[in-house]
């Protein structure tokens, strides 16, 4: 019979190590679709997941169970995506006129027919990349957290444990600091 | 160029195209082998760690206090004039009551 959660959570807090590994097997796509969120590279998403699991089986006797193991998982896995954007700052210094040939073109077609400048596109998705890791920590975590995942600010609150307000004005300087990098894109490429 | 709408549309792009959530083959396994693999807390090595740390500033402290002990103190004269005047005035009362006592008085 298949064990629940709690039972395989008791189990590893009593000692049972091996109990860990279904709830590894469970959550680790999750996880990875998190991290793929902050990294590229394989070499650092792995990484980070890792960190993410060692410090879940570490830090197992902080669940309560009062909320599911998944949030509070998730919650773990923001925060070391959070450190993993801290630590690697230094990417964020890249120029825009060392945009590749296929993204110029895209950019192109979103200044002169902006219907035909496609959603799918690798070009676009790269562009995005490239935009995103021009952000802060804190400005591309919430860019990405209210943005493109579309969570309140109130869950936003509580992944990252900054308060309401606090997330509000992060929110507020991440899209000014996305206009101001934008801003730059149009002024390096068109003038 | 239309930023506002240059936001929307990356942002558009983003929500599109969601990171896939592949898991390397086995990936369950090598975390299980790095849980296996770490250290057991030991509250005694621990403890054993911590002392011998703080044994070199320990250390340190004990040569720095006895090298001041020896170096001849500058301003030893008044350190002797203050524990003279300390003498007196704690034996001022003592010194009285002889001084009283004295026959060649």
């Amino acid at each position: 019979m298949e064990r629940t959660e709690a039972e395989l959570i008791a189990a590893v807090l009593k000692g049972d190590a091996a109990s860990f590994e279904p709830l590894v097997l469970k959550y680790s796509p999750r996880v990875f679709a998190t991290a793929r969120r902050y990294a590229r590279r394989d070499s650092e998403v792995e990484d980070i997941v890792q960190e993410v699991w060692l410090k879940a089986f570490q830090k197992l006797k902080s669940f309560r169970g009062e909320a599911p193991f998944e949030h509070w998982l998730m919650r773990l896995a923001v925060r070391t995506c959070y450190d993993f954007l801290r630590s690697h700052q230094r990417n964020r210094e890249t120029s825009f006129s060392e945009l590749t040939e296929p993204e110029d073109d895209w950019l192109e077609r979103f200044v002169h027919h902006p219907e035909t400048a496609g959603e799918n596109a690798a070009a676009a998705r790269q562009l995005v990349e490239r935009v995103l890791q021009r952000l802060s920590p804190p400005a591309r975590l919430v860019i990405t957290l209210l943005e493109i995942e579309d969570r309140s600010v109130k869950e936003i609150s509580r992944l990252t444990g900054w308060s309401v307000p606090l997330v509000k004005v992060r929110a507020f300087r991440a899209r000014a600091e996305m206009r101001k990098v934008l801003a730059k894109i149009a002024r390096e490429k068109y003038l | 160029m239309n930023l506002s709408e240059l936001h929307k549309k990356l942002i558009a792009v983003a929500r599109a195209n969601p990171p896939g959530d592949a898991v390397p083959l086995s990936f369950e396994k090598r975390i299980m082998a790095l849980i296996a693999a770490r250290p057991v807390m030991d509250r005694w090595a621990v403890w054993a760690r911590g002392l011998w740390y703080a044994a070199a500033p320990c250390v340190a402290v004990m040569l720095l206090f006895s090298a001041w002990a020896f170096v001849p103190s500058t301003n030893e004269t008044a350190s002797g004039d203050l524990s003279y005047q300390f003498d007196s005035a704690m034996l001022a009362a003592v010194d009285q009551v002889n001084a009283d006592n004295d026959p060649t008085w």
